[in-house]
This record gives C-alpha cells, structure tokens and sequence, in this order.
C-alpha cells in the first residue's frame, strides 16, 4: 500500500473531523492509505452522505399507486399509462457555476441527463430553476450569461429540449448563485433499470469518456463554504463534453435495449468511488477494481486521482459474463471507449488494485449506507419575528398605480425571461406542445394520448421570511401552474438550496421547509420520489435565502386540452376563481417599491388548493375554458398583464375588481390560490357548476378586448396601454437581446 | 416514394425528421448510418439538423468528409434524386460544396430557438411547389451559426438562377444576407434550409406549415397529396 503520512492537516484538508477519522480507524482496523482517505472523503461529504439532511428527509411522504420508484434511486420515476413511466429529478450545481458559470452549468446538465438516462429512460424535457444576484452588477451579468449559455450549449447540442425554468433576481445570490437542473425521461415501464452491481463474477465495464485529473474533489468542494481563494477552485470545476454525451446516450439506450445491462450507474459526484460503492452496496455484493484497465487522459495518473476525478460522461455497467464483448461492441460503434476494469465479488468489499497492488479496500456499506448521520442542533434565527412584525399598512399608498404596475411588470422577477429560453433549443424532439413562457411547459408523449406537465418553483423571499410556509406554497405553486395547464399534478422532485447547516439557523430553516413540503405533498397527494440537498450555498459567511425549489410533474389525459396562461381572443369573459385578501408580506410590491423584504408570506389552504388543481383540471378536460393563470408575483394586476401579453398577439381587458381591500394591496398582494380564467360567455353555466361543485368561490370580472388594459377598483381606475406594457415586460429581453426589440409585432 | 434520414454521430433532429415523414405524412422512412454508402434505393435523403461531431472545428466541417457524404455526390447526379439539408444539413451541404456560401454565427453571437416567418421566393422547385410564390410559412429555427454568407458574385449567381427558395420575411433573425433562410443547387435537386420544417407538421406543435416543404416532395416526385 502506498507510504504516505496520514497527518492530522491532510485530514483536515479532506473535510473529515477527528470523531469521523476516529470512525474510519474502527472500521479498517488500521490507518486508511491515502486512496482509502480520498474515498472516505468524498463519499462522507454532505454532497453525497446527506449526513445533515437524512433524519429530516425521513419526513417526506414517498408513496402513491402511480409511484413506481420512490428516493433511493438515480430518479424517481411515476406511471404515465400501463406502458409508459416518467423518470424525473432535480439537482443543484450551484458551486461550480459560480467558479466557472459555463463549465459548472453545462456539466450540471450533463449529470442530470444522465442520472435519467442511467435508469433507462430517454431524455425528454429538461427544465432550470436559477438565482442570481441582481442584473445591474457586471459580475452578476457575467455569471448569468456564463450560466445561460453553459446550459443551452449541453442542452441544445445533445439534442434534449430545455421547455423552461425560472429565473430569480436578490442580493442574497450575488456570490452565490443557484443553478438547479431538471430533467424528465421517458422509458417503458417494465424496463427500468437500477444502480445494481448484481451476479457475483459478472464483469464491470467502464464506459464512456477517459479518465482524466478534472474535477477531484468537486464533491468536497461543495460540501464547504467559499472563502476569499474561491477563484482557485477552478480546477475543481469539470469540463463538459455533450457530443460524447450524446453517444453515451445512444449507446446506452441501445445495451439496455439489446438486454446487456445488469446494473448501471452513471459516475458523477465522486466519480468510480461513489459508482462502485453505491452498486455494490445496493446489490449486497463486492466489487473488485483493477485501475490499471480504466482508459486514461493522462499519463502517470495515481490511484486517488482515478478513484477521485470526476471527468464527465462516464458510466459504470455491469454485464451477464460472457456478454462483455457484445457490450463493448455497441460502444466501439458509437464511438465511445469501453473496457472491463473489474468484476462482482462476494466479500462486502470495495477493493482496488493499482500496478499490482490492492491501494484500497473497504466495506462497501460503511461507504454508500452506514455513513455518519447527524442531528445538528436548530435554532430560530432572530430576524424571523422582527421581520414577521412588520405591519404592512404601516406603508404608503403609491400616488401613481400605473407607474407602479409598470414597475413591477418591468422589474427583473417579473420581466419576460424570452431572452433567456430563446437560448434554449426549446423545440427539439418534436414534442412541445406548450412552449416556455407559460405557468408550466407541457410535453406530449408520441403515440400517445398522454401529456406531461411541468413547472419549477420556489419563492425564495417568501422561503426566507417563514421557510415553513415558503416551501409549502412552493409546492402548491409547482402544482396550481401545472393544473393550469390542464395536468393533474402527480409527484414532486426537489432540490433543497440552503447555507451552511452548521449553523443552527440555517439547520432550522432547513427542517421547516422540510416539513412544509412534507405537508403541503401529503394533503396534495404528490409525493417526493427524488431530489438533492445543496448545502453551504454561503460565500464569504453569506449564504442564501433558503431556496427549497419544486419540480412538479403532472399527467394530462389527452393533451389535446392543455391550456397555456394567455387570453387567446377578444370578446371572452374573465373569471377570477378565489378570494383577494390583499396579502403583501414578502410581496415583490413591498421590496421593489417600498423597499422592505418584510411581513408574513401569503398562507395556503392546503385543501383548497386540492380543490381548485381538481377543478382546474375537470375544466380543461371538458374544454371549458380557455386559458388558466395563477396569481403570483406582482399580484392580481400582473398576473392579468401576463395572460393579455402574448408574445404574437397581445390581448386587451377591461376588469373590474370590486373587493373592498386597500387598492394596492388589492392590486399587488400575491394571495394564494387565485386563478384567472378566459371562457366563451355560452360557458359560464357549465364552468360556474363545476368550480361550485368544488365549493370553490368565483367570480366574472370583465372581459378580454381587441386593445387596451384597464382595471377598476371600487376606488380607482389603472389604465394603460398594450404597447406600454409591451415594451416594460420586454425590459429584460431589450437590454440583454437588443436585436429582439427588432422583431415586429403582429 | 422512400426517403432517408442520415444519422451522423450527433444528429439529433433524426428522430424528428423520421417522425414528420413516416408517422404524420405517412410515407416510407429509414433511418441511413454515416458510414453506409449503398443508398440508391431511396428517393429523397434527409441531412437532419443537430450537432454533428459537436460542432467542433466548425458546424459540418467533419460529417462533410464521412463516407455517406461521398455517396451523396454521384446520388445527386441524377436529377429526380432529392436531398435536403435542414439546420445542421444545410451547414453539411455548404461545407461539402453542394451549395455555395458559407455560414457565419448569428448576428447576435447567441443561439436562437423560435417560431419565424419565411417566404417562399421561388416555388419552382421539388421542395416547393404546393406552395405559392411569395406565401409565408411560419417554422421554427434553431441554430447558434445560421447567418448565411456568400460573396457578391456569388449572390448575384444564385438569385439570377432562382437558387434563392426561402427568405425570411420582416425580421431576419441572424443576419444572413439577402435575408436567406435556404437556397438550393443550380439542378434544384439539393436544399438547404435553416428553419426546421420537421418541427411544425401537426396542429398540436402550433403550425403545419412545414408539411408543405414534404408533401411537396411527394407531389413532385408524382404521389397522390392532399391539397
């Protein structure tokens, strides 16, 4: 075994504490080599052993008749008909974008893709959640456009539409951004494959790209905080290839088909460690590593280096013996390297050898299962009821209602994010049916009736000021925007952004979320069947506001009756489904005109929202209306402005909203579970029986036009032009596209 | 009549080229590996668009030296044998010399994906000619290097020889000159367009003005069509 010094500094240096080094000896019985250090480091750091995380996790509801593949797996995977499933999930790939914003995204989509691909499922649809700081600082625009461009570079070459995402705008974000992906396949039911390192003596074939010294240590490198030499890290950060990505792809999709896959696991954080590791563990066998055979980038690469780097696009197979040439056959034609570099044992072990001598050898479980779990201790941070106190009527009333709504409709959260998705090829593989832009990008699935619904959200301000409330109203957003479409939301994946969970602080934002997503998905009936934790999101002692973001996945039954949010013609009546109560706390009215991220978020009824999703959905089946669109940021006034602004042909409206609520609470309050419906007037009796079957208030009020916007209070009247608002909700696409603002409109 | 749709390691709107012609215009459709080059068996060949070889060195500049490519020069010989070129085909056929010009990135150095409007300048053609003279299709682009080039010469040549087929109509996205969206050769029988008709065949995907470009096809090569 290799003679290095294992000293209390090179401990330290691996993000291992004294109790868990401790630990290790126990386990081993000796000292670790220098490899075995290297592949206890990675596999208990927090970005794989969700040491902090578990216990809360625990929380979640996993289970439902439609779930066929809860946590656990590379994705969780949903039934879409008796044939078909959904396989879906969400990670986070926040520090590396923030080193090397094209590489840390591009490659965040490259994994993503592949923990899809890895349980047999074709890439569909990706989506991506991101945060950054505001768009007026140089570095904020450069780590935004590093980012955008990153992920449409990954996305659009290998050929996987990004239907959509979400883009927030705070300080909070500034060193630390978000870069959350999502992706959803579609595979055959009976035909999911699993993490398995099944069949002792079968052999372990290594696919894909070469191994090289990019990205050892990126595991650990987002299991800490960033301090001022975060610049450094570059090297941490690892480099993208979609083209080889997409023969992977091919070539995978092609094994798995041809019945030569026993087990795979696509190798990504912790690279063959964590690959390996998981495999045997899951399997209850060994695995027997000879580095020697891994194809190589470099020359004179050292057994910690290859069980350590994470080069992209690699995948780990395990084989029937004697199936292994036809196998690497299939790769040869795509292109793609393939060699056996091991096989199943039957000891427990992870054992690697390196030019004839075994550098590791470890008890499989004390990697992937039995790693230290902590219960760290929570505390309320202080701010919470100094800023809960807030009394918002404590506030002035804007003089000018129209400035302000075109404020908000301009302002970088609410602002049309066109020049963003425009980037994306958001068209490929021929199966958009609701484009970006809407509440929820909607997919149909080819020789199919079914459609898939997706929508990604959080409100991380609304997070920050209640963590409970804020992530339980992310989840009934997820689901509202889907049902708007017309989906029946059926199950979540999330991606919980948060600082550093040594702080109790943040460890008590983090199980407040946790438990308001755990209740919002049990009285929603949509449960977690996957996701990711992203801890120590804090640059220099700043961290995030917690940002636990929902990635909803709903069904529709025939496709054919999806709803996008906009009015699609004049002469409709405009229906609001819910009750205004004017709610600002945490409102994008209160911070962008007023300043102050303070006050209560707005509260769910859990079981009124279930309600209006049923209804929504009942409505749109039986094409009853024509478009749905939730109240969110910017409230009422907003939400209106965005079903009337369609980017070919813009819509007028003329609404009277007589609601005895403080005009620009009334106006700008981002209540929950308000909707706006456009319906045929020969409608209305039918769509007025079915939200009262639902017991769900409601009422007419106005209609769409041919021009103009106008909006009547019992006190006030905001008037303003399409073209005006055109213009101020095209801010952002203006400033960052210019050539956009060429275009004519029809 | 048959067609053909090539899969060059990266192509990646193969599948939906096959999809449009077999699935929605109902016509017989194989997929054609890089690498074969026995291909007188079909009628019309399809260069999907797509990232062959990731685009590196530059967009078609290594799919141009594949063996199909070369079996693709003596196909196109024979007039009544169609090839067409969308997106990243279209970059194949400009750097394989089947078309003239060149492709440059767009005018604002980023990628582009959305619907656009062209106009069908000539309809003298196998690819066009359901359509009208000066009808406006709308299809949707996606590419990051569609802004077509081509030298003064070398334009005055194609628009005299009625190689100019489509033009984009009132905003020319890239910046291509002459407003170019696709130009075919001097015989008629090769295409080259940047917009993606493959995306836009059924009503449920928002337009199925791209279904002109292939029933055109069929119709030319004398199938029965729906008007």
């Amino acid at each position: 075994m290799q003679e290095v010094k294992i000293t209390k500094e090179l401990i330290e240096e691996h993000g291992l504490t004294e109790e868990e080094y401790n630990l290790i000896l126990k386990i081993l019985g000796r000292e670790p080599t220098l490899t075995e250090l290297g592949i206890f480091s990675v596999m208990w750091s927090e970005h794989c052993s969700y040491k902090s995380s578990k216990i809360h996790l625990k929380k979640f509801p996993t289970e439902a008749p439609w779930v066929i593949q809860g946590p656990g797996e590379n994705a969780g995977v949903i039934e879409i008909d008796e044939n078909l499933a959904a396989v879906f999930k969400m990670e986070s790939h926040n520090h590396p974008s923030y080193i090397e914003p094209f590489q840390g995204a591009a490659t965040g989509v490259g994994g993503i893709l592949r923990d899809i691909f890895t349980m047999g499922a074709r890439p569909v649809a990706s989506m991506d959640p991101l945060r950054f700081g505001p768009p007026d600082n140089p570095l904020n625009q450069y780590i935004m456009n590093g980012v955008v461009s990153g992920i449409a570079w990954y996305g659009n070459c290998i050929g996987v539409p990004t239907v959509g995402g979400e883009t927030f705008f705070a300080e909070c974000f500034s060193h630390n951004p978000l870069v959350n992906v999502f992706n959803l396949g579609i595979a055959r039911k009976d035909r999911i494959f699993k993490a398995r390192a099944s069949g002792v003596g079968n052999p372990v074939i290594y696919v894909g790209s070469k191994t090289g010294r990019d990205g050892i240590h990126g595991a650990t490198m987002a299991s800490d905080e960033f301090k001022e030499d975060a610049e450094q890290k570059k090297p941490n950060v690892q480099v993208g290839d979609p083209f080889t990505e997409k023969l992977l792809l091919e070539a995978c999709l092609e094994a798995m088909e041809k019945g030569l896959v026993v087990g795979i696991q696509d190798m990504g954080a912790a690279g063959l460690t964590c690959s390996s590791s998981e495999m045997a563990a899951k399997a209850k066998t060994g695995i027997e590593l000879d580095l020697d055979l891994v194809p190589q980038r470099e020359e004179g690469m050292t057994a910690y280096e290859i069980m350590l780097s994470e080069s992209q696009e690699r995948m780990l197979i395990v084989t029937e013996k004697g199936k292994e040439e036809e196998l690497i056959k299939i790769f040869n034609k795509w292109g793609i390297d393939a060699a056996v570099i091991g096989r199943v044992t039957d000891d427990g072990m992870l054992r690697v050898k390196h030019r004839g001598k075994v550098v590791a050898e470890i008890p499989v479980k004390y990697l992937a299962e039995e790693t230290p779990v902590y219960n760290r201790p929570t505390k309320k941070p202080s701010y919470i009821d100094e800023l809960q106190g807030f009394d918002p009527q404590t506030i002035e009333k804007p003089r000018d209602l129209k400035e302000t709504f075109l404020r908000l409709l301009s302002c970088p959260n609410i602002a049309s994010k066109r020049f963003i998705w425009r980037q994306y090829d958001h068209m490929v593989q021929t199966n958009t049916v609701v484009l970006p832009g809407s509440d929820a990008a909607v997919i149909r699935v080819k020789g199919n009736r079914k459609g898939i619904a997706i929508s990604c959200d959080c409100n991380s301000r609304y997070c920050y000021l209640d963590p409970k409330e804020g992530a339980k109203q992310a989840v009934a957003e997820a689901a509202r925007n889907v049902a708007c479409s017309g989906a029946t939301p059926r199950a979540i994946t999330d991606c919980l952004n948060f600082g550093n969970p040594e702080k109790p602080e943040v460890m008590w934002q983090f199980a407040e979320a946790v438990e308001g997503i755990a209740e919002a998905c049990r009285v929603l009936e949509t449960p977690v069947t996957g996701g990711n934790v992203s801890f120590y999101n804090e640059t220099l002692g700043k961290g995030v506001w917690p940002t636990p973001t929902i990635g909803m996945v709903g069904i529709i039954d025939d496709v054919r009756n999806r709803l996008t949010q906009f009015f699609p013609c004049e002469g409709l009546l405009i229906m609001l489904v819910g009750t205004p109560k004017g709610e600002v706390g945490g409102s994008e009215y209160l911070h962008l005109i007023h300043g102050k991220v303070a006050g209560t978020p707005p509260k769910v009824e859990l079981s009124y929202e279930k309600s209006l999703h049923r209804a929504l959905v009942e409505l749109a089946q039986k094409q009853l209306i024509l478009s749905a669109h939730d109240v969110s940021l910017g409230g009422i006034v907003v939400a209106l402005a965005k079903c009337c602004l369609d980017y070919e042909k813009p819509i007028g409206a003329e609404v009277e909203l007589d609601y005895e609520i403080r005009d620009d609470f009334l106006l700008f309050g981002e209540d929950q579970g308000l909707v706006i419906l456009s319906l045929r007037e020969e409608s209305e009796g039918e769509v007025s029986k079915v939200l009262e079957r639902y017991g769900l208030p409601y009422r007419l009020v106005g209609r769409t036009t041919k021009e103009g916007f106008t909006i009547k209070t019992p006190k006030a009247t905001l008037e303003a032009g399409l073209d005006e608002m055109w213009e101020a909700y095209n801010s952002l696409n203006f400033r960052f596209d210019p050539q956009m603002r060429r275009r004519p409109r029809s | 009549m048959k067609f053909g749709v090539v899969i060059f390691p990266g192509s990646n709107c193969d599948m939906d080229c096959y999809w449009a012609v077999r699935e929605v215009l109902g016509e017989e459709c194989e997929y054609i590996w890089y690498k074969d080059t026995d291909i007188w068996d079909f009628d019309c060949i399809i260069l999907p668009g797509g990232f062959s070889y990731g685009d590196y060195l530059r967009a078609g500049a290594i799919a141009k030296v594949s063996p199909i490519i070369g079996a693709l020069r003596e196909f196109v010989k024979d007039e009544s044998k169609l090839v067409i070129g969308i997106c990243n085909g279209f970059q194949i056929l400009l750097e394989a010399g089947f078309l003239p010009g060149a492709m440059l990135r767009n005018r604002n150095l980023k990628f582009i994906c959305e619907y656009v409007d062209v106009v069908v300048e000539n309809n003298e053609t196998p690819f066009t000619c359901l359509c009208e003279r000066g009808e406006v299709l709308r299809i949707p682009i996606a590419h990051m290097e569609g802004n077509y080039f081509a030298d003064e010469k070398t334009l005055k040549s194609i628009i005299e020889n009625g190689q100019v087929v489509f033009r984009y109509h009132k905003f020319n996205p890239n910046g291509s000159i002459y407003d170019i969206a696709g130009i075919c050769n001097r015989k008629k029988n090769v295409l080259g367009m940047m917009p993606h008709p493959e995306r836009c065949c059924e009503e449920l995907l928002g337009s199925t003005d791209g279904l002109k470009i292939f029933r055109s096809i069929v119709a030319y090569h004398g199938g029965k069509v729906e008007a």
